[in-house]
């Protein structure tokens, strides 16, 4: 095959060093996947990272009448995260609302993971164990809620809970109670709700983890244990806690930030910090007071995120 | 395009021109405390028909010099010519040198007439002139009937085949190939050796093949190239590496052998002479460029097929006692321990009518034939 | 599978199957419960009353429905279409090479939507909006098209990237040396057997667009409703069958395309 003219002559006088020829190359070719990965940086910088950086400055403004912010420094924003002035006697004190959003956030994200370990530790192990093809079939079954829309879901406890549902209709129906119960509306029901749509992220990381188990271990291990309890708390539990801590953090990180779930099962009186963060661009008019709250949402997010970092690198190194 | 050329027999004239040229070529891979020297300022010439083999262990920089001839990579220094030219800054797509990978490689979602066809189709040549090319691959590498069968339904002979067939389509300048063999079993392997020789003599194409198989080297190649840690130890005729091996890794590498420490002595009747270990002298070659060796003690090889078992140790060279034989059918091996030291093996051809006589626990003498004896650089 | 040493299979344990059950029936009882209070022949929600396709055709009329399945529709496939598009770019761009400088940071980037919470990125891009309304006046739909682009780009990305980590890159160099250049190698290699995963991609970018509540109901303007937040505003006022019947639509198709992305995700090159 005959090279192109102009090919011949150019390597002809080639004066490059064959470090200049190599280092050209691989600068052309870092220079193609930059260039490739701009479409999406530039989407995602612009309708979804970079906003996040105007909310850090919304928070520092001060409310307008009308919504929207006046451009002027403020930190009542910040301030009036835990904070505000009695109206009456011009004191701070604690903003109890708030608190009690805060810590319901808190309690209910942490018990949803509690519940969600404690249930979807046996289903992961369900699952891991059944034969060959059947898996596959048990993993889609598991996998298909969490594909349907959250609302969808959400709703479908609704339909579950409500005064004259299918729960409350049965349980008069078998006599066990006269009247019926009020489930929704309750921290009970957001908790049910959210340990309900966010089981399949928690069976998910487990099962991946049960998987990898080698399962000749497991029996060594129950010549030295009496029974299957002892066996399964001393030596696979250990082993699948990558797996219940992937999990984890799956879970807690959207319930704490979880706006759907709290707003159709808690109604208008139980709020989370989602909704809470909602009201202020909404009814209460005060965006720096939502940016605020959505600043600290993402710092609290950002510190369980570390940690678990932090964890599984250390798992990481202890293994090594 | 360049035709296959075509004589009396169909091989080709060989012409004395330097196909591709590696000079002074090093690559280094990594920084720092990580940093592996893959080739060390390696320079071979490689002629244009020949079939030229990289022969070699795992890691020693064979199949590195094959992907920088490809194009895959760039060395650190140096530069790689074809026909004169320098060609390390073009893309492989630029270069007419055809690869036959160690995987094979086959586009799976081809059929293997498509994958065949690739490349001219790649080179923009008319269908026509494709169709009638990819006719003439699947006649030269035998597998007309299997033309439109898609590449996951065929063996792994055939699949080599289809490689094989894929990359000298296009006719290019060069044919590289990296252990294409290696996964093939025994009997394929040998068919597979006797066809790529004859493929390469019937289109007249250079051939750079890479192995760590030395048995196949030496079956297949015009010359070798044996190679270690990146360096390029000797170059030449299977014949001559494997009666001259200039260094103890090629000696090792290639074939059994015997290794002696031996006295240089003064040039006598045109031979450098040694002294071996039990005194006697013997005539020795040196390699090329060991010079001022007189007075030094270096190490030589012999062969085991070189040496003879006589039965008095006064007769031999050197002398020792027989500790084993092992019978092979065409010959058979003897284990010498030897007065002054070491092992030896014999090796002897059992001609029809000939006992050996000889039993465990006799003390013999090992002579050695003509030009048997061999120095090394190191 | 089953140790024989000591006669019993030592991958059960007491009472797991019975909760794994237990939870399975619980997952699919609310869904199972809404599909058929959807068929419910009755007036109202309390009773099971015969079979019935009422409350469909009175979706199918309702005009804000159908409008706002539309609204749906149109942007899930402008939101699968781009981030489709620009999550392959990516993923040609990030994998099997090795790691150059700010790789981490551009993995950072496209899996941003993935580590902040919705409520805090649909705040983010009100307000972000917000000001470009005040400057353009434009009130259009174009911020959902964007807004969904962007968080549908990580979904799409990761299955079109685990498809080409498990594609061998022999092929690519076979192809670079029977003389194709880049874009002849990857139109006719990479991109025919990349395929499936781009579909993958793009099958999961267009439910998680459907599906999207939060950011969407932060962003959009009044008028602008998708079937979710039409279903949201229903909620808060009255719960008729009507709603079971959007929901068991919307349950129905979700499964569809989730089936077809385990089954794209199955095949092997």
């Amino acid at each position: 095959m005959a090279m192109a003219g102009t090919e011949r002559a150019s390597l002809a006088a080639s004066e490059h060093s064959a470090a200049e020829i190599a280092a050209e190359a691989e600068r052309r070719d870092i220079r193609k996947r930059w260039l490739l990965s701009a479409p999406a940086l530039v989407i995602i910088m612009v309708a979804a990272s970079g906003p996040l950086l105007i909310v850090l400055i919304y928070s520092f403004l001060t409310p307008g009448d009308y919504g929207n912010v006046v451009w002027r420094f403020n930190t009542e924003g910040w301030v009036g995260v835990v904070l505000q002035k009695d109206i009456f006697s011009d004191q701070w004190q604690w903003v109890d609302a708030h608190l009690s959003i805060f810590w319901r956030s808190i309690k209910l994200s942490f018990l949803t993971t509690l519940a969600t370990v404690v249930v979807g530790v046996p289903t992961a192990f369900f699952i891991a164990t059944r034969p060959g093809r059947w898996r596959d079939v048990w993993l889609f079954l598991i996998t298909i809620p969490f594909w349907t829309n959250l609302l969808i879901r959400t709703y479908a406890i609704l339909d579950l809970l409500r005064t004259d549902g299918l729960v409350n209709t049965t349980l008069i129906k078998l006599g066990i109670i006269g009247k019926p119960l009020q489930l929704m509306f309750t921290d009970f029901a957001i908790g049910f709700g959210m340990t309900y749509v966010y089981l399949p992220l928690m069976v998910l990381p487990i099962y991946a983890s049960i998987e990898k188990l080698d399962f000749r271990l497991v029996e060594a291990g129950y010549d030295l244990y009496a029974n299957r309890w002892h066996m399964f708390w001393r030596i696979i539990l250990p082993l699948v806690k990558p797996g219940i801590i992937a999990g984890s953090i799956l879970v807690f990180i959207p319930s704490l930030g979880a706006y759907v779930t709290p707003r159709v099962l808690g109604g208008g009186k139980n709020m989370m910090l989602g909704n809470l963060i909602e009201l202020q661009f909404g009814q209460g008019r005060n965006w720096p007071l939502g940016s605020a709250l959505s600043i600290t949402l993402m710092v609290i997010v950002t510190i369980a995120l570390l940690y678990y970092v932090r964890v599984t690198s250390k798992e990481r190194r202890g293994r090594d | 395009m360049r035709a296959t050329n075509g004589g009396a027999d169909g091989a080709v004239a060989r012409r004395a021109e330097t196909a591709v040229e590696a000079v002074g070529v090093t690559k280094e891979f990594g920084q720092g405390e990580e940093r592996v020297v893959a080739l060390d300022n390696v320079s071979i010439a490689i002629q244009e028909n020949e079939f030229f083999t990289l022969l070699g262990p795992s890691g020693c920089g064979k199949t590195t010099l094959l992907r920088l001839i490809a194009g895959f990579d760039h060395p650190t220094e140096g530069r790689i010519l074809l026909h004169g030219q320098d060609i390390s800054a073009l893309p492989p797509f630029k270069r007419p040198v055809n690869t036959v990978f160690q995987n094979y490689a086959l586009f799976p979602h081809m059929t293997v007439a498509g994958n065949i066809a690739f490349g001219l189709e790649m080179l923009g040549k008319p269908r026509a002139e494709i169709d009638a090319r990819v006719d003439e691959m699947l006649r030269l590498v035998r597998m007309g009937e299997l033309k439109n069968r898609e590449t996951s339904q065929i063996s792994g002979g055939q699949q080599q085949r289809v490689a094989l067939a894929r990359a000298l389509a296009p006719s290019p300048e060069v044919l590289l190939l990296d252990e294409p063999l290696s996964a093939l079993d025994l009997k394929l392997r040998k068919e597979m050796q006797i066809e790529l020789k004859r493929l390469q003599h019937q289109t007249g194409i250079t051939f750079v093949f890479v192995t760590h198989d030395q048995e196949e080297a030496l079956t297949m190649s015009d010359r070798i190239a044996v190679m270690n840690k990146g360096r390029i130890l000797q170059i030449g005729a299977p014949r001559d590496i494997y009666d001259r091996p200039a260094e103890r890794f090629v000696a090792n590498f290639i074939g059994d052998t015997n290794f002696l420490e031996a006295e240089v002595l003064p040039r006598a009747r045109g031979k450098t002479q040694v002294r071996l270990p039990s005194g006697k002298t013997v005539a020795a070659s040196l390699p090329e460029g060991m010079d001022g060796v007189e007075g030094k003690t270096v190490s030589v090889v012999v062969r085991p097929e070189h040496a003879e078992v006589a039965g008095k140790p006064a007769a031999g060279l050197i002398s020792g006692t027989l500790t084993n034989i092992v019978y092979f059918g065409t010959d058979t091996h003897y284990h010498v321990n030897l007065d002054t030291g070491g092992a030896f093996i014999v090796r002897m051809q059992n001609l029809r009518g000939s006992e050996s006589g000889f039993e465990v626990g006799d003390k013999v003498g090992i002579t050695f034939k003509q030009d048997a004896v061999q120095a090394l650089r190191d | 599978m089953i140790s024989p040493a000591h006669g019993f299979n030592i991958r059960r344990i007491p009472g797991f199957a019975t909760v794994a059950m237990a939870v399975f029936v619980i997952l699919y009882a609310p869904i199972i419960t809404l599909v058929v209070y959807s068929f419910n022949a009755a007036d109202s929600m309390a009773n099971l009353n015969g079979f019935s396709f009422r409350w469909y055709v009175a979706a199918w009329h309702d005009d804000a429905v159908i409008a706002a399945a539309l609204r749906s529709l149109t942007i899930a496939s402008f939101a699968t279409l781009v981030s489709t598009i620009a999550a392959t770019m990516a993923a040609l761009a990030t994998t099997r090479c090795a790691p150059f400088r700010g790789i981490t940071l551009i993995y950072a980037i496209i899996n941003q939507p993935l580590m902040v919470p919705e409520v805090v990125t649909a705040v983010a891009l009100l307000i972000f909006f917000a000001i470009i309304k005040v400057w353009t006046g434009y009130t259009g739909l174009a911020y959902l098209f964007a807004a969904h682009a962007a968080f549908c780009i990580p979904f799409a990305y990761l299955p079109i990237r685990a498809r080409l980590e498990n594609m061998d890159l022999s092929l690519e160099r076979a192809a670079a040396d029977l003389y194709a250049p880049p874009w002849k190698a990857f139109r006719r290699v990479t991109l025919p057997l990349l395929w499936p995963g781009i579909l993958a991609g793009a099958m999961l970018a267009f439910v998680i667009s459907l599906d999207d509540v939060v950011i969407t109901e932060f962003v959009k303007s009044a008028g602008q409703d998708t079937l979710p937040t039409f279903m949201l505003g229903q909620l808060r006022r009255m719960i008729t069958p009507e709603v079971d019947a959007i929901a068991t639509a919307l349950l129905l198709s979700g499964i569809l395309f989730v089936t077809i992305f385990f089954l794209l995700n199955r095949k092997r090159a």
